[in-house]
């Protein structure tokens, strides 16, 4: 099969929901020559840099029948928005009592990495966990990322999608034409027995490396990739953890209140799951600082396969 | 062009029924059957009803925490609005929303909203809806002196410009944001001033004077609706209630301002002109007319009674669309 990059499997989505639909629109502080192209000023609109106009100006297309597709670039301009993602988005579907549908998809790419410093290198995609009434979604692959993000556009609901920065040139296999991943489908990336590492992202590629090391040592490592952080595909998580009886939860993000804390809790408040734990499981996050600019500091504040290597080793340790 | 005998009947009917239905609201907020907060319309009746009454069904509106008002003159269903305040499954938001949340998008009523300048981007992608479908739809954004100090009022009204986009923009300017008067917040004293900054026209009127606001409106709607591109309209205007209903609320304006624009009732005003324009009109007709009204929310307070409470897992509906 052919193997495209991450963000060209995400283009590839774009391109071919927006043939697929005609209702859809790109609202983004670039237009993107090729889209305007193909597909008209009118319906690729290059905004000024207003991102709370133009999320807003999302919600109230998607209000009035269109099926908006933002472009907030890296995440750190979404925070310009939160008023209208967090007061706006995330309710008004509910609040007016279900009247209305607001389909749009929110893109933004996430995760350091490239020396870009404190602003340009987060990953707060647990800030809108805890909200109700947003998807989210987190692609690992290129085929993940173009699988997802079709669904994510057919969707009746606004949805984030949350894109790896370090993964954008990673190439993999991506089938030509339509597909859709479904969102709330969680994949084992590995097959294993001992040990589960629920990996996020970019971290799902560094947990594979440290699954290829270990199993040298003969730990047979499942690597598990939610994919999606709304819907969370509980039983999927769950039914590796009764299987393997250990469990390292690997996230760029840091671990305070993060997605690595919230599937800790799921995973544990299971009866089933928690009565078949071996050992406390361990989360492999970020350092819970601001993200530094040299490579020194901040190769130093994220996880990568060594840290994942360690923690799986002392789970594995622990019983 | 200047509303018809009829119309301007109409418009009277709506004013009235905006404020017996806010009276009403009032009354049953202070007595317990309405929850949370009100924020009553009541003086500045002339202003949705003017504008509204420019529009068509297809066009849409935006509120904001204050929108009773909005809501009438759009043409909701007074059982549903009441519904919708006392909690109730019938209402409008399934009992999700109150005071400040009633919407029908069936009507082009695209919501109140308790965020003051939320609702200014949000009706700016409902006139980009209508620029794209290319049906001569108009979308209308109602918002107070308070939101026009908030970057999403500069930033909506850049974009409609810059894009043509069918819309009025209408500032009703009462002179108070909550309990700060705008000559603490406001560089200029009128709003539409700015709009030269966004190279689209802006123009002031007497918020009042539902003729002269419907004037105004339908001359924006006809260059929305010719592709001209948005109008910012300010309506000098005031809320003769404190910011909200609750007992007690601080009220810090003059007392002398207050009774001063109270004598300048919108609905007293349009009676005048009723009975100067159509001498037929009278104080005994004007009279049945309030007698209907209040019989339309009696009856909407009767719908909202009987309507039952929703069952408390209904709270975990339409949290997402299927």
């Amino acid at each position: 099969m052919r193997e495209i990059s991450y963000a060209r499997a995400g283009m590839e989505a774009l391109v071919e929901e927006m043939q697929r639909d005609p209702t859809t629109i790109h609202l983004a502080t670039d237009a993107p020559p090729s889209l305007v192209e193909e597909f008209g000023e009118a319906r690729i609109r290059a905004t000024p840099i207003t991102e709370n106009a133009f999320s807003g100006i999302a919600i109230g297309a998607a209000g009035s029948g269109l099926r908006p597709i933002v472009n907030w670039s890296m995440v750190t301009f979404c925070f310009v928005a939160m008023d209208q993602i967090v007061n706006q988005a995330s309710k008004i579907h509910y609040m007016f009592g279900g009247q209305q549908t607001f389909p749009i998809v929110f893109r933004s790419s996430v995760g350091g990495g490239t020396s870009l410093a404190a602003q340009h290198s987060q990953s707060p995609y647990s800030m809108f966990m805890n909200l109700a009434g947003l998807k989210l979604i987190l692609p690992s692959t290129p085929y993940d990322m173009k699988g997802l993000l079709k669904s994510a556009i057919r969707d009746n609901n606004p949805v984030l999608s949350f894109e790896s920065t370090r993964l954008m040139g990673l190439k993999g296999e991506v089938p030509e034409g339509d597909y859709t991943v479904a969102l709330g489908v969680a994949d084992v990336k590995r097959p294993g027995t001992d040990i589960t590492v629920i990996a996020l992202a970019w971290l799902v590629h560094e947990s594979l490396a440290a699954a290829e090391v270990m199993e040298k040592e003969g730990v047979s490592v499942e690597v598990v990739d939610p994919r999606t952080l709304f819907p969370l595909d509980n039983e999927t998580m769950r039914a590796s953890v009764q299987k393997t009886g250990r469990l390292v939860i690997a996230d760029e993000a840091g671990p305070t209140a993060g997605a690595s804390a919230e599937i800790a809790a799921l995973i544990m408040e299971d009866p089933a799951t928690f009565a078949a734990l071996k050992a406390p499981p361990k989360r492999v996050c970020a350092l819970q600082v601001p993200i530094p600019y040299s490579p020194n500091l901040e190769n130093h504040v994220f996880p990568d396969r060594h840290r994942i290597i360690a923690g799986i080793r002392e789970v594995m340790e622990a019983g | 062009m200047p509303a018809s005998p009829e119309l301007q009947r109409q418009m009277l009917r709506q004013m009235q029924t905006i404020r017996r239905f806010e009276e009403r609201a009032s009354d049953d907020y202070h007595n317990g059957a309405i929850y949370g907060v009100v924020h009553c319309y009541i003086g500045e009746e002339a202003v949705a009803v003017g504008v509204c009454s420019a529009l068509t069904v297809e066009d849409q509106i935006i509120s904001n925490h204050r929108g009773h008002g909005h809501c009438i003159a759009k043409g909701a269903d007074l059982n549903r609005m009441m519904a919708e305040l006392y909690g109730r499954q019938d209402g409008y938001c399934k009992g999700k929303g109150g005071s400040m949340h009633i919407a029908d998008f069936s009507i082009g009523m695209l919501g109140a909203n308790g965020i003051v300048g939320g609702g200014l981007s949000i009706v700016t992608g409902a006139g980009l809806a209508a620029q794209l479908a290319g049906k001569g739809g108009v979308a209308v954004c109602f918002f107070g002196d308070g939101a026009s100090n908030a970057g999403s009022f500069h930033e909506s009204l850049n974009i409609a410009a810059r894009w043509k986009l069918p819309m009025l923009y209408v500032c009703e300017h009462n002179s108070w944001a909550a309990n700060t008067s705008s000559q603490m917040t406001h560089a200029a004293d009128n709003v539409a001033g700015r709009a030269a900054g966004y190279g689209m026209p802006g123009v002031v009127v007497d918020g009042n004077d539902v003729l002269a606001v419907y004037e105004a409106a339908t001359e924006a709607v006809a260059r929305a609706r010719a592709g001209e591109g948005p109008t910012l309209i300010e309506c000098k205007t005031y809320r003769w209630r404190a910011h909200t209903e609750r007992l007690g609320a601080v009220d810090p304006r003059p007392p002398e301002e207050i009774a001063a624009w109270m004598a300048r009732d919108p609905i007293r005003h349009l009676v005048d002109e009723l009975k100067q324009q159509q001498g037929q009109y009278s104080d005994t007709e004007f009279q049945a007319l309030d007698d209907e009204v209040m019989a339309v929310v009696e009856a909407a307070v009767a719908f909202a009674e009987a309507s039952p409470f929703p069952a408390p897992e209904a709270a975990l509906d339409d949290v997402f669309a299927a």
